[in-house]
């Protein structure tokens, strides 16, 4: 308890000393190329390099923090912090609950992994991430939707038998599924959503239009092409 | 990490490895070791002391006083532990804000419940958004710390509660007649005694906690089992250390480690066991007089 109210005070003490608001970035870290913790520990992946990019042209101070996907909307609404910049497609579910910035990578095409290429893709056991769009896209098709709370387990289920495929953004699929000796795409891509965007508050709309200005001048100086070549080759270009 | 960590491609196994288990993300994962012992260091006495206040409360002659201890013990109790953890640590947190917003921001006039959204003052936030991250992990260590003292405290009260009331009545009587006061009964006869009847309850309470320490990642704080899961899942060559799904191995090094600490505990707590039955009037302590 004594532990509690001391920190308590350091920490409201410390809140008086500095003005300028630091930007906090809400990202997953588990979702390379996009966003994924390297190996020294830190955020790192296509939105990183974005971030810090729009962070820079913005002349925002910005921190990077990384949160679980489940509750990475709630955790943003409740102001643990300012954005998500986690991979997160727009869509009109989503935009009920928080604003989006203008999308900065064009509508992703998902696609479905599995061992074989003729797996059955319309009643077949489809895994997803929770919370994503391809999981209610699965959801609302013939196939049985089993959710999983990372990426990574999604892949690994896959592997081990427990579901017949998965449905990502291809962007995230690619390098998996290259590299593997296992895996395979299957059936047709599927384009969800619309384009990728930066999360913020509703009632956020500085910041939002700081970064509208940042992505317009990215996209208009070819700055965001490179990184998309960079990190997401497979993806269309703006 | 090594001189040799340059190009981790062109190791050879043993010095690939080498390199691999020293890389910054393996540091912040044997850190996160130290978290969990310094969680279970300072929550266990914490928890007790709210344990200990919570079974004097419940057995206190004033009757709202009684009421408190017992409506903690059975409210905290009957909660699940996962909804307690999402529930009260935002409610704590949110309510530190509030008032702290209530303190700096006198004159806001927007509301601070607005829709979906909890908007305090940027000075109210806690910590503040430009406080350098560790702030933010020791203010959320610190809201975990008091989240498990509370829940567990409510435990160790209904133990202790039950230790206190399992001392011979003989024994308080004879008190009473030497001419102690009811406090010095409590101090003298009742709390050096009760331990012996408490500590099977209280070590029943430590090997839970020890063993509930992976709901940390629900507060924010990115603990073991975060990491084993996070370093072990498949990574590909946007890695510098490329590598399948080795999630086995990590949750087998996790396995070992809560085993060798719950063996500790269990050989702390028989050499605990010993010392409070010394000279009791329990089948304990008469073996420990015979010998």
């Amino acid at each position: 308890m004594n532990s509690l109210i001391t920190a308590t005070a350091i920490l409201v003490l410390g809140a008086t000393m500095s003005l300028a608001q630091t930007v906090r970035m809400g990202t997953e870290g588990a979702y390379p190329p996009y966003n994924f913790i390297n190996d020294n520990g830190e955020v790192d992946g296509f939105e990183r390099e974005l971030g810090d990019e729009l962070c820079a042209r913005a002349e925002l101070t910005c921190e990077w923090v990384t949160n679980e996907w489940d509750s990475i909307i709630p955790n943003l609404v409740s102001g643990n912090y300012d954005t998500i910049i986690a991979g997160m497609s727009i869509n009109a579910e989503r935009d009920e609950v928080i604003d989006f910035t203008d999308p900065y990578t064009l509508a992703d095409p998902s696609a479905y992994a599995a061992l074989s290429a003729d797996v059955d893709l319309d009643g077949g056991v489809i895994a997803a991430q929770t919370g994503t769009i391809q999981a209610s896209h699965i959801a609302a098709s013939g196939a049985t939707l089993v959710e999983f709370a990372t990426p990574d387990e999604t892949i690994a289920a896959v592997r081990n038998g427990e579901v017949d495929a998965v449905l990502a953004d291809k962007g995230f699929l690619e390098p998996i599924v290259s590299e593997s000796n296992d895996l395979t795409f299957a059936g047709e891509d599927i384009l969800l959503g619309s384009g990728i965007g930066v999360g913020v508050r509703e009632s956020d709309t500085e910041l939002k239009e700081k970064l509208n200005v940042a992505i317009a001048s990215m996209k208009e100086d070819g700055t965001l092409n490179e990184l998309l070549a960079k990190w997401l080759p497979e993806l269309n270009r703006w | 990490m090594f001189g040799f960590c340059i190009d981790p491609t062109q190791l050879e196994t043993a010095r690939w490895l080498a390199c691999y288990l020293t890389t910054g993300k393996h540091f912040a994962f044997y850190g996160s070791f130290v978290t969990v012992i310094v969680l279970l260091l300072v929550t266990a006495p914490v928890a007790l002391a709210f344990g200990f206040g919570g079974a004097i409360a419940a057995r206190s002659p004033l009757l709202p006083l009684r009421w408190l201890g017992k409506g903690y013990t059975a409210m905290v109790r009957g909660v699940p532990d996962i909804a307690f953890f999402l529930f009260f640590v935002i409610a704590l947190d949110q309510g530190l804000e509030w008032m702290v917003h209530q303190i700096r921001c006198p004159d806001w006039t927007e509301p601070i419940r607005d829709g979906h959204e909890f908007r305090v003052c940027p000075q109210a936030k806690v910590p503040n958004s430009s406080a350098a991250q560790l702030w933010h992990e020791i203010y959320n260590f610190t809201l975990a710390i008091f989240t498990f003292a509370i829940v567990f405290g409510a435990f160790a009260a209904n133990v202790l509660f039950g230790a206190m009331n399992a001392i011979p009545r003989a024994q308080l009587e004879t008190a009473e007649a030497y001419g102690m006061s009811r406090r010095q009964v409590f101090r003298r006869i009742v709390v050096p005694q009760m331990w012996v009847y408490a500590l099977p309850g209280l070590s029943n309470l430590w090997m839970i906690l020890v063993k509930v320490t992976p709901l940390l990642f629900l507060l924010g704080v990115e603990d073991i089992v975060y990491w084993a899961r996070e370093l072990g899942g498949a990574k590909t060559q946007a890695f510098t250390y490329p590598h399948p799904d080795w999630r086995l191995y990590y949750f087998l090094g996790l396995l070992v480690f809560y085993l060798a600490l719950t063996k500790l505990s269990e050989v702390v707590f028989l050499h605990l066991m010993r010392r409070v039955s010394l000279g009791q009037s329990t089948m304990g302590g008469e073996r420990l007089r015979a010998g």
